[in-house]
C-alpha cells in the first residue's frame, strides 16, 4: 500500500468530487451520488444521515470498494482505489474495509469464532496468526466464553458484537456500519453504540456510520448528512 | 472450499433430498449397466473364449452360425494362408434341454458347441454322448454326471464339468466333441444336418492380419478377430446402443438434478454469498465451494448406490436375471456421475458470478 501524493497515512478515507450515475433501460441517467467530497481521519468516527434513497449505501459502497464510481477520487488508508478493476477492488477489500451490515449477517453455520476467522480464509490465509487475532478480538468484545456459539445461540447483541469482530479482523482503516441499531431496541442500540465508539477510538480505525436514527449520532465525532446524492456541509 | 465442506458437514439435511435422489439414479445407473453386461456376457461368452486370432464365417452369412457353411475344401484354402498355424472347426445348435427333477415345460436354453481348439477355460473335448456344461445350468438343477436330454429328440447328454461365462445368445453354453455335435444337429434339426467335415465356422490361430488375409485368399469367407466376431453377433450392438444411450439419458437426468439443486442452492444464498463477496471473497472461491459441494454429495450417493448393488447382486437368485456388477462397471458409473455434478454446477456458475456484493449493504439505505 503506497501512500498516494497529497494523501498523509493519518487520512482514513478521501472522497474528492465522487459521482455514481446509473444509465436506466429508458437511456435517462439517474445520479445516485452527485459530486461527494468527504474527508475522514484515520480515527474518526462519522454519521451519515439521510433518509431513505438519499445515496447513503451508495456512498459507502464506494467508499468500501464494492462499487465504483463515475467520477472522482477515492483513497482510502492511501490506496487510491478511483481506477481499481473488480480483482484489485476484492484485493482491497480483504485488507482495508471491515463491514457490519444491517442485518448482521453472520455465516449461520460457523461458531462465533469461525466467523471471525472466515476473513483470514477469504484473504491473506495466515493460519496461526489470524486464529491468535480472533482469540483476541473475542475476548476484548467480552466474547470469549462463546466462541463455540453458533448465530442462533446468540442474542441479537452478541451477534452484533460478533460482526464487529469480523470487521476489524484484517485490521482495516476503514469500518463501515450499515444501520447498526436498526434492529435492536433503544438500550440495546446505545450499548453497541458505545461499544463500537469504545473499539474504534482504542484501535485509532475511522469508521462511517450510516443511519436515519438521529438519536445516535452523538456517539460519533460529527454527523454528515446527505439528500439527493448531495452531502451537506 | 472451507466453508463449503463445513456447510456439509454442520448441515447434511440441507443435502439429504438431493443425496436421496442421486442415489436412485445412481442406482439405476449402475444396475442398467450391469444388465447390459449381463446381457452382453450371455451373448457372447462362447465367443470371447475363443483364444485365437480370427473367425471365419462363409462370406454370406453375415456373422451366423445357422447361416454359414466351411466345407473341407474351404477349409484347406484357410489353412494355406501365409501365417496361419492352427485351423479349428466349430459349430453349434441352440435347443431345449430337458433337466431330470424339472417339469416337462421347464425345459433350460443352451447352445451346444462342437469344438477342436479348446476356448479359454474349456478343456479338450470329452468323450461322444458328454459335455462341459456352462455354471448358470447350475441354476436350473443340472449337476456333474447329470444326464440331460437335448431337443425334441431328447438326445442324453452326460455333464462331465462346469466351465465359465462360455455362453451365447442369452442360453447356456454347452461343450462337446463335433461328432456329438453332430450327433445331436442330426436328430434334432435334421434339416440343418451336416456332412463330415462341414463346420459352420473356423477359429484360427496365426499371425499377421489374418481376418483380412484369410478373405482375400479365398474370397469366399467374411473373417473377423474376436472382438469383431462379438461385435458381429446379430443384436449385440443394437443392445450395446440401446442401453448406453438409456444410460446416456439417466447421467443426464443426474446433471440435470444435480443442477437444479444448486441452482436452487445458490438462490437461496444470494445474500449470504453477497456478504462474503463484500468481505473479499473471490467468485471462483465460491464457485469452488459449489463444485465441493455437488462432488461429495455425488459421491455419497455414488458410493451408497454401490453398496445397495452389490447387495442386490447378491440377492436376486443367480439364472434369474442377466444381471453383472462388476468393479470396472461401479467405477465407470461413478466417474459419469462426478462429471454430472461438476458440470450441472455450471449452471450455476453465472448466477455466482452475477451476484452483487453491494446487495449484502442495506435495503432501506
Amino acid at each position: 500500500m503506497t501512500p498516494t501524493t497529497g494523501t498523509t497515512v493519518s487520512t482514513a478515507l478521501e472522497m474528492s468530487d465522487v459521482r455514481k450515475v446509473y444509465t436506466m433501460g429508458d437511456g435517462s441517467d439517474v445520479v445516485a451520488l452527485d459530486h461527494a467530497t468527504l474527508k475522514l481521519g484515520s480515527d474518526e468516527m462519522v454519521a451519515l444521515v439521510g433518509p431513505s434513497g438519499s445515496g447513503k449505501t451508495t456512498l459507502v459502497s464506494i467508499a468500501g470498494g464494492i462499487l465504483s464510481a463515475t467520477e472522482g477520487r477515492i483513497v482510502v488508508g492511501g490506496e487510491d482505489i478511483s481506477d481499481h478493476n473488480a480483482k484489485e477492488l476484492t484485493k482491497f477489500r480483504q485488507n482495508q474495509v471491515g463491514f457490519v451490515f444491517q442485518s448482521v449477517n453472520l455465516v449461520p453455520f460457523l461458531n462465533a469464532r469461525e466467523n471471525l476467522l472466515v476473513v483470514d480464509e477469504l484473504g491473506r490465509r495466515t493460519g496461526a496468526p489470524a486464529r491468535a487475532r480472533a482469540d483476541q478480538l473475542l475476548e476484548e468484545l467480552g466474547l470469549a466464553d462463546r466462541a463455540k456459539n453458533l448465530p442462533s445461540q446468540l442474542s441479537g447483541g452478541q451477534r452484533q458484537r460478533v460482526a464487529i469482530g469480523r470487521a476489524l479482523m484484517n485490521d482495516p482503516s476503514l469500518v463501515l456500519f450499515d444501520e447498526p441499531t436498526s434492529a435492536l431496541d433503544t438500550e440495546l442500540g446505545e450499548q453497541v453504540m458505545e461499544l463500537i465508539r469504545n473499539e474504534m477510538k482504542s484501535r485509532g480505525t475511522a469508521a462511517i456510520v450510516v443511519t436515519h436514527d438521529e438519536r445516535i449520532t452523538h456517539y460519533c465525532d460529527r454527523s454528515v448528512h446527505i439528500v439527493d446524492g448531495r452531502l451537506e456541509a | 472450499m472451507k466453508l463449503a465442506l463445513k456447510e456439509l458437514r454442520r448441515r447434511p439435511g440441507r443435502f439429504a433430498t438431493a443425496t436421496v435422489i442421486l442415489t436412485l439414479i445412481a442406482v439405476l445407473l449402475m444396475f442398467l449397466g450391469g444388465l447390459l453386461d449381463g446381457l452382453i456376457a450371455s451373448s457372447t461368452g462362447a465367443i470371447r473364449a475363443q483364444d485365437v486370432d480370427a473367425i471365419v464365417y462363409s462370406d454370406t452369412a453375415q456373422a451366423s452360425f445357422v447361416r454359414s457353411r466351411i466345407d473341407p475344401e474351404l477349409r484347406a484354402q484357410v489353412e494355406a494362408v501365409d501365417g496361419v498355424t492352427e485351423v479349428g472347426g466349430i459349430g453349434n445348435v441352440q435347443l431345449g434341454a430337458r433337466v431330470p427333477g424339472n417339469g416337462p415345460r421347464d425345459l433350460a436354453s443352451v447352445a451346444l458347441f462342437g469344438y477342436e481348439i479348446p476356448p479359454t477355460g474349456v478343456p479338450e473335448a470329452p468323450a461322444f454322448g458328454q459335455a462341459y456344461a456352462d455354471d448358470t445350468l447350475k441354476a436350473d438343477g443340472v449337476e456333474e454326471g447329470m444326464v440331460i436330454e437335448l431337443g425334441p429328440a431328447r438326445t442324453p447328454i452326460e455333464v462331465v464339468g462346469f466351465v465359465s461365462d462360455t455362453n451365447f445368445n442369452g442360453q447356456s453354453g454347452m461343450w462337446a466333441s463335433p461328432d456329438t455335435w453332430r450327433d445331436v444337429l442330426s436328430q434334432n434339426r435334421p434339416d440343418a444336418q451336416l456332412a463330415d467335415g462341414v463346420f459352420q465356422a473356423l477359429v484360427v490361430r496365426g499371425s499377421g492380419d489374418l481376418p483380412d488375409e484369410i478373405d482375400a485368399a479365398t474370397g469366399a469367407t467374411e473373417s473377423f478377430t474376436v472382438d469383431g466376431a462379438v461385435n458381429a453377433i446379430p443384436g449385440v450392438e443394437q443392445q450395446s446402443a440401446t442401453f448406453n444411450q438409456i444410460i446416456g439419458v439417466t447421467v443426464a437426468i443426474a446433471l440435470v438434478v444435480i443442477g437444479l439443486f444448486f441452482a436452487l442452492l445458490t438462490v437461496e444464498r444470494t445474500s449470504l454469498y453477497g456478504v462474503l463477496k463484500a468481505l473479499g471473497a473471490k467468485s471462483s472461491t465460491i464457485f469452488a465451494g459449489l463444485v465441493a459441494q455437488a462432488v461429495v454429495v455425488t459421491l455419497i450417493a455414488a458410493l451408497i448406490a454401490g453398496t445397495l448393488v452389490v447387495v442386490l447382486d447378491l440377492l436376486i437368485p443367480p439364472g434369474s436375471i442377466p444381471l453383472q456388477i462388476t468393479p470396472s462397471r461401479i467405477i465407470t458409473s461413478i466417474v459419469l456421475l462426478l462429471a454430472a455434478a461438476v458440470i450441472g454446477c455450471a449452471f450455476s456458475l453465472r448466477r455466482v458470478l452475477r451476484i452483487d456484493p453491494a446487495s449484502a449493504i442495506g435495503t432501506t439505505s
